[in-house]
């Protein structure tokens, strides 16, 4: 092993070392306790260093440690690298990084934290809390994908890589031609000299691992970039055009058997018993395997799977929670009290005094239950074998699988593998690894034979970590067409108290997620007031794309909606006045001017607008709707966004779409019931989601004035469900204040 | 019995109510088609029987007659249908997961009405569910395939 070079920075170190062949680039770290999955051979006590890029003979890899579950990170993370390496991408090979605790996700954990700051918030304090951030991030070492983070948290990790590769190459090719190092440039993976000779990378691989690499690698200038900025093709395009793309459910390994389960739909409930006679006769029937609350199957085919686990007569455990989602609703309004009072991180002036005298305006939201509902059902592939487990699952917390491991097979990091192959959506499902668990636990039983576990589609739907049902009540003053006083309320069930149970992990103060999108948004009224309430644990739940801000957006927005109503001022124009936060009030102006608001709209026609902060990003969005007189019809969405730099504006267009069309959904017809202690929903026929004749066009403008770079697989979908509601209320006169929306109206 | 797939004549030896899905993809190993729903709700496992689409999942082996076509056997990497060429133009696919089934239905309509209207694709392309909301670029990508068949 040769000497290592490496490159601090205020937050992680860069670095090179030698491999085999020739070189690799990335994240370094000094006498790691973590498995460092591409230098096994390191002796104990040596430092290690977690790829970005690598170089040998045979080509140049790009490494992206972040899970591509449709948000076209994968050909960003990589545009970063190669943009300062002066790579082509269609030149190189683009991996997906193995799970290692090395790729820590130090951005995704800043929006978590409880209370810390708001985004817009730009005070030392707030900047410095952000800062700390970083240091639980790589003690817990979560290599997540999620929170908008990846393009935040890669922006300067991989240019650094790519710069450094690219210094280290130079001084390489410097010192063989016998030139100095300022006499040559780079281009298409090679170093150019003077005079028009070339060396090639691959060339200079080996001996580029014995450069010392600067303290700072010079970064390109933005106005430089040839990559960045651009759209890029997707580098998984391809293979997702033509079936080729291998998911989790696609692995194939030799002599693979194949599993599903069947587990207790009155989720935690435990098993009593059950009585599998008439599935182990049943053709294809390989082995039934019991678990703690339900059983698996493994069978030759994954149909002979499911028929013998619908066979199975399981004796099930009670629901640890109230047998209906109409009691739940009850729970949720019942803890708008001091007892479960969670967080109050917004008290602006003095709301109780403001209200007093005032003619107020007052209401109550609900949002119900949601399914996340991914494209590819739960699944998850392992093999155990010598010692040994090598498990293939979209996981977007593929470290936490070496937990599993530990603690199901007592294996230790370095016996185990994980592979992640694309995903057929996440949304925050695949943050969750209760089928992971599951393939381990079967490839145990099954000990030498490679098991592939597949979920049916109804295993899944009544199997999630739901969205939480959650309220909202206001009291708001208003003078002068203007709000003077707005007292905000809102109750949910904790997302972060049921993710950190299910990972042992204590929840310290407040859960932000409660007040998501509503404590943080830019406005300044005199007097206002955000507070959180905790609902006790019922229903599991979890992350569901854009979190919190999937329904206070909804709450917030609505509110702002009849305030503007009750004052008698235009909604757009109001919401302008209030915001204390330029770019936000820039992403308002440009979707007024897209839609051209305020101009005068056929018969039956409303508007609706609404704006929400999440992640960092302002987001506004107006939709307009139609009363045909036969339903509603979406007549159009424009959308207008901040992400600070815009690394390609035509998969930004992309995500937004994505986010309006998952918020619509919800907002439309997303709702997840509870009886008996089971989810009623099973499948798509009774958790329908959007169509292509339902959905509209999507206009989408992407705004560069913001002062971070910004990640936007979420924050286009929360001001889809008020700016609806609000456009319906236009329209109609019928202000709806409780979701799913076709409980009220049709949709044609 | 015997079923031709992508033109090749392939021997299960299975049960008759085994959906064929289940066939193509863990006997035979053709993985493109994608399973999704398993009760024809949402057009992930499409492919086409005799040039009709059909929901795979839901489609007893037992029943099948004709040549069966799955998204292998519209085009490859190397030779694309020039629906896929349209999807990779309009950088159509998210998570991709739906994607061969839309590009299987798509391809269907366009044999059938080579120049849809907006209309046309509602009808022929409501049953294919994307939970990645990629629909704009799906109905603009059947647009540019339909150009790119007139020409052809
Ligand atoms: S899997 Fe066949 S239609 Fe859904
Ligand atoms: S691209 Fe993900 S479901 Fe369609």
């Amino acid at each position: 092993m040769g000497k290592l070079k490496k490159i601090a920075r205020r937050s992680f170190l860069i670095g090179s070392v030698a491999i085999a062949g020739g070189v690799a680039f990335g994240y370094w770290r000094y006498k790691t306790p973590y498995k460092n999955p591409l230098l096994d051979e390191l002796a104990e006590g040596e430092a290690a260093l977690t790829p970005y890029v690598r170089i040998d003979a045979d080509g140049i890899g790009i490494i992206v440690p972040r899970a591509e579950m449709g948000q076209g990170v994968t050909t960003t993370l990589a545009a970063l690298v190669a943009e300062e390496l002066d790579v082509a991408l269609e030149d190189i090979n683009v991996e997906h990084g193995p799970a290692s605790r090395a790729y820590y996700n130090a951005a995704a954990l800043e929006e978590g934290l409880p209370g810390i700051a708001a985004a817009t918030d730009e005070g030392w304090l707030a900047r410095n809390a952000r800062g700390f951030v970083h240091v639980p991030a790589k003690f817990l070492g979560m290599q997540i994908t999620g929170g908008s983070s990846s393009v935040p948290d890669g922006y300067v990790k991989m240019r650094v890589a790519g710069a450094a590769a690219r210094h280290a190459l130079v001084a390489a090719a410097a010192e063989r031609l016998g030139v100095d190092r300022e006499s040559l440039r780079t281009e298409d993976g090679r170093v150019i000299s003077a005079d028009g000779s070339s060396l090639a990378y691959t060339e200079l691989a080996a001996a580029a691992a014995d450069v010392d690499l600067p303290d700072e690698p010079e970064l390109k200038d933005p106005s430089e970039w040839r990559l960045l900025g651009r759209s890029q093709p997707r580098v998984d395009v391809l293979a997702k055009s033509t079936g080729t793309a291998e998911y989790a459910i696609d692995v194939t390994l030799p002599n693979m058997l194949f599993a599903t389960v069947r587990m207790n739909p009155r989720l935690g409930g435990g098993m009593n018993g059950y009585d599998a006679t008439r599935a182990e006769s049943m053709p294809g029937v390989e082995r039934i395997i019991p678990f703690e609350d339900g059983v698996a199957v493994v069978a030759t085919n994954t149909w002979h799977a499911f028929q013998a686990a619908q066979a199975i007569d399981c004796d099930w455990g009670d629901a640890p929670y109230p047998a209906t989602s109409a009691e739940m609703m009850e729970a949720v309004r019942n803890s708008f009290d001091r007892d479960y009072r969670d967080s109050r991180f917004r008290n602006d002036g003095d709301v109780e005094t403001a209200l007093i005298e005032a003619d107020v305006v007052e209401a109550e939201y609900r949002a119900p239950f949601l399914a996340h509902a991914t494209m590819e059902p739960m699944n998850a592939a392992a093999w155990y074998r010598d010692g040994r487990l090598d498990v293939w699952a979209g996981s977007q917390l593929p470290t936490q699988v070496y937990a599993l491991a530990e603690e199901i097979l007592g294996l230790d990091e370095k016996d185990v593998d994980v592979h992640v192959p694309y995903m057929g959506g996440g949304f925050g499902r695949r943050a969750e690894f209760d089928f992971i668990a599951q393939a381990i636990l079967v490839a145990q039983a099954m000990e030498g034979t490679p098991i592939k576990l597949t979920w049916t589609r109804e295993e899944d739907m009544t199997h999630d970590f739901y969205r939480p049902a959650a309220m909202a009540r206001f009291r708001a003053a208003v003078a002068d067409g203007m709000p003077v006083a707005c007292d905000l309320e809102l109750a949910s069930l904790s997302v972060i108290a049921s993710q950190m149970g299910r990972i042992g992990l204590p929840v310290p103060g407040p859960d932000v997620s409660i007040v998501q999108a509503a404590w943080d948004q830019p406005y300044s009224i005199p007097n206002y007031r955000v507070t959180g309430y905790r609902t006790p644990a019922m229903l599991p739940v979890s992350s569901w794309r854009s979190v919190g801000a999937s329904q206070n957006g909804f709450f917030h927005e609505c509110m702002l909606d009849e305030i503007a109503h009750a004052a008698g001022a235009d909604p757009l124009e109001m919401r302008v006045q209030l915001m204390n936060h330029e770019p936000s009030r820039e992403v308002l102006r440009a979707v007024a001017e897209m839609a051209d608001w305020g101009a005068p709209l056929p018969e039956g026609h409303g508007r609706g607008v609404a704006f929400v902060m999440s992640f960092g990003v302002p987001a506004a969005e107006i939709i307009e709707v139609a009363d045909t007189g036969n339903g509603l019809r979406i007549v159009k969405v424009w959308a207008a966004v901040d992400v600070g730099i815009a690394l390609d504006q035509r998969n930004l267009e992309a995500q937004v779409q994505s986010g309006v069309n998952f918020g619509l959904a919800a907002a439309m017809m997303g709702e997840v019931t509870v009886r008996d202690g089971e989810v009623e929903q099973t499948n798509f026929h009774n958790y329908n989601s959007i169509r292509i004749n339902q959905a509209p066009p999507i206009e989408v403008r992407v705004l560069e004035n913001g002062n971070h770079i910004r990640g936007i697989g979420e924050p286009g979908l929360p001001p889809a469900a008020p700016a609806l509601v609000n456009a319906i209320f236009a329209a109609t006169g019928d202000r709806i204040r409780e979701l799913p929306l076709s409980k009220f109206v049709r949709f044609v | 019995m015997q079923i031709v797939v992508n033109g090749e004549t392939h021997d299960v030896d299975v049960d008759q109510n085994m959906p064929l899905l289940w066939v193509l993809r863990d006997e035979l190993g053709i993985l493109g088609p994608k399973f999704g729903c398993g009760i024809a709700m949402c057009g992930a496992c499409t492919v086409h029987i005799d040039g009709r689409p059909m929901r795979s999942c839901s489609l007893p082996i037992g029943v099948v007659s004709g040549e069966v076509t799955t998204i292998e056997g519209l085009g490859t990497p190397g030779a694309l249908h020039a629906v896929q060429e349209a999807w990779v133009e309009h950088q159509v696919a998210q998570c991709g997961y739906c994607q061969s089934g839309q590009i299987m239905s798509a391809a269907a309509l366009l044999a059938r009405v080579p120049e849809p209207t907006d209309e046309d694709i509602d009808i022929a392309m409501n049953g294919n569910l994307c939970r990645c909301g990629t629909y704009p670029r799906i109905r603009a990508a059947i647009h540019a395939a339909a150009g790119k068949l007139r020409e052809a």
